[in-house]
């Protein structure tokens, strides 16, 4: 058991054919801390979390939560194991009210405990600002709101681990301030594992930052480390931001 | 009144009408009712499966006909009683549905359907090549003295009605309050979004087996509920047009609501009765009604109810 890191990975590889989406990754993920993965497009980032969380099988190489193995661990089962996971491109219960896509997040570990269900439901809408529209049908939201809606479905999981990719695209500027505020709000609490573009969220919201690139991690450290990093400027940060 | 208390309502409502259409209805009527709610739990074991999970099987009438033999040849040729060979036949529904469930779910979408069908379709040549003890397409009576159940004689009118009411009412009010449980509405949330909900946590695939397995036991109970009630097992009824039937009706009636089968079913029995009576070509105009209610009602009968009245039914 690893006392200082919730998860960790030993030479991760994903091969789509004769591509490598991702190759030889060791990767430590620091308990109770944001860590931000960043990277240009198609660098392999979805890929990753995918494998992390059991819905891309790995090629090669090793996943490790709380020090155990989970290599052999169906996706359900890692879910289980307090792993949540927010999808990039949006996916929610499109024909159910807002209340029964989170109560569905929140049954598996509270069961049939309805009071105790409709609490967390109650409590993790309140906290994505969605509380009004709590009987409304989840595919009527506009598409910043159903993020917030997924959002609040990974929370309503009391996640150890939660993961997000690219929760704040499409997100109005105000709705991004209020998303900052949410995991800053998280952090202690769970650890999270962020993939981001927008540098601003980055900035202000982690501890940590990994940075992938053609599928293999170029830099790894504190934000201001990787501000600092030659090969993250050429490759990346230099492009895209000059924060 | 919240809504469980409504839908509650609803379902013991259904059940109280069905109890007092015997009374008022004519016998021609209440003989096709009782036929009608036998079927109607056929429908209801295929709307587990179709309407809550999303499911499209093409292979139900090996279920119903698993329940149906099962009961028919363990009185025709073990000379059990009426009581164990209805235990037989909802347990070789059960056995037969676990099977097809643990080979079929390893496809999903159209190839479901096709492996389901195939299924059924061995199946039927199972029982047409077993002929010397199911005599195939001719199928074989169950002799009145034998159906008799707790001293009940079922083929007399009255006791079949209510032998029927009550095992529809059981049926009915065991999947209503299933669906609304949290197994069902995890079930639903397959229905709606695979991934999802497996990326929440729930082995989708240990779900779906269930769904399988407790529909194909209904529609076995249906097939073997069948043949008690009505005298006969026969091959036709694990033909193709026997799994194509339940789906029709789930469809006319309103897919994932608690009373559509039983809509469904009565409203298919009573289109071919009436137009029957009116030309040869009654099939005809059946079909032409079908199209239209796909096109005005896409979501079935009790639906499209729920979806513009309703708002609350299960
Ligand atoms: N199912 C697949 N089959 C083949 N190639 C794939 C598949 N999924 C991803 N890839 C390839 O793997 C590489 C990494 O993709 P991935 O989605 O992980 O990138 P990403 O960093 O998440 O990009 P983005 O920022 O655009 O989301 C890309 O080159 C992509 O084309
Ligand atoms: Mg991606």
């Amino acid at each position: 058991m690893d006392a200082m890191n919730i998860l960790s990975t030993k030479g991760l590889t994903k091969a789509y054919g004769g591509i490598k989406a991702n190759t030889d990754i060791d990767f430590v993920l620091p308990r109770g801390k944001t860590m931000a993965l960043i990277g240009p497009n198609g660098a392999g980032k979805s890929t990753f979390v995918g494998m992390l969380c059991g819905r891309i099988p790995a090629t090669s190489g090793d996943v490790f939560f709380e020090g155990q193995n989970i290599n052999a661990l169906a996706a359900h089962q890692r879910i289980s194991l307090g792993i949540a996971y927010t999808f990039q491109i949006t996916s929610v219960f499109a024909g159910l009210s807002l209340h029964e896509n989170v109560a569905l997040a929140a049954r598996r570990r509270l069961g049939t405990d309805t009071a105790a269900v409709n609490a967390k439901v109650a409590d993790v809408l309140a906290r994505v600002g969605l509380t009004e529209r709590t009987d409304q049908i989840a595919g009527d939201l506009s598409y910043g709101h159903q993020r917030l809606l997924e959002i609040a479905m990974g929370l309503a999981q009391d996640p150890r681990l939660f993961i997000l990719d690219e929760p704040t695209q499409g997100l109005a500027d105000s709705e991004v301030a209020d998303f900052i505020a949410l995991i800053n709000a998280l952090a202690g609490e769970t650890t999270i594992l962020l993939i981001e573009h927008n540098m601003h969220v980055v900035m202000q919201t982690a501890a940590y930052i990994t940075v992938l690139n053609g599928g293999e991690i170029l830099a790894a450290g504190t934000p201001d480390e990787i501000h600092a990093n030659e090969a993250v400027q050429a490759a990346y940060l230099g492009t895209t931001t000059n924060a | 009144m919240t809504d469980t208390q409504r839908s509650q309502g609803l379902h013991l409502g259904v059940i109280a009408l069905l109890a007092a259409a015997f009374f008022i209805l004519p016998t021609y009527h209440v003989g096709n009712l009782s036929r009608i709610m036998v079927l109607a739990i056929y429908a209801i074991g295929y709307n587990f499966l179709f309407g809550y999970t999303g499911l499209l099987s093409l292979g139900h009438a090996l279920f119903f006909a698993a329940g149906m033999y099962g009961l028919g040849l363990s009185m025709e040729l073990f000379d059990l009683s009426a009581a164990p060979a209805l235990i037989v036949g909802l347990a070789s529904a059960l056995v037969v549905s676990a099977v097809i469930g643990f080979l079929a779910l390893r496809t999903s979408g159209v190839s479901f359907m096709i492996v389901t069908l195939m299924f059924a379709q061995a199946g039927y040549l199972t029982i047409l090549y077993f002929g010397s003890y199911t005599r195939g397409d001719e199928g074989f009576v169950i002799p009145q003295a034998d159906r008799a159940m707790f001293g009940f004689d079922l083929s007399n009118d009255t006791t079949r009605y209510f032998a029927a009411l009550l095992l529809f009412s059981i049926c009915f009010l065991a999947v209503a309050r299933l669906v609304q449980s949290p197994f069902g509405r995890t079930l639903i949330a397959i229905r709606e979004n695979e991934e999802r909900a497996r990326m929440l946590g729930y082995n989708t695939v240990s779900h779906k087996l269930k769904a399988v397995i407790i529909s194909g036991t209904i529609s076995g109970l249906a097939g073997a509920a069948y043949a008690l009630l009505f005298g006969y097992a026969g091959a036709t009824f694990a033909t193709v047009q026997y799994s194509i039937f339940p789906l029709l009706w789930v469809l006319l009636g309103g897919a994932g609501t608690t009373i559509g089968p039983l809509i469904g079913v009565i409203f298919m029995f009573y289109l071919i009765d009436l137009s029957s009576s009116i030309t040869s070509a009654y099939m005809l105009i059946a079909g032409v009604v079908l199209v239209l209610l796909t096109l005005f009602a896409p979501q079935g009968l009790a639906g499209e109810l729920r979806k513009r009245v309703f708002k609350w039914m299960p």
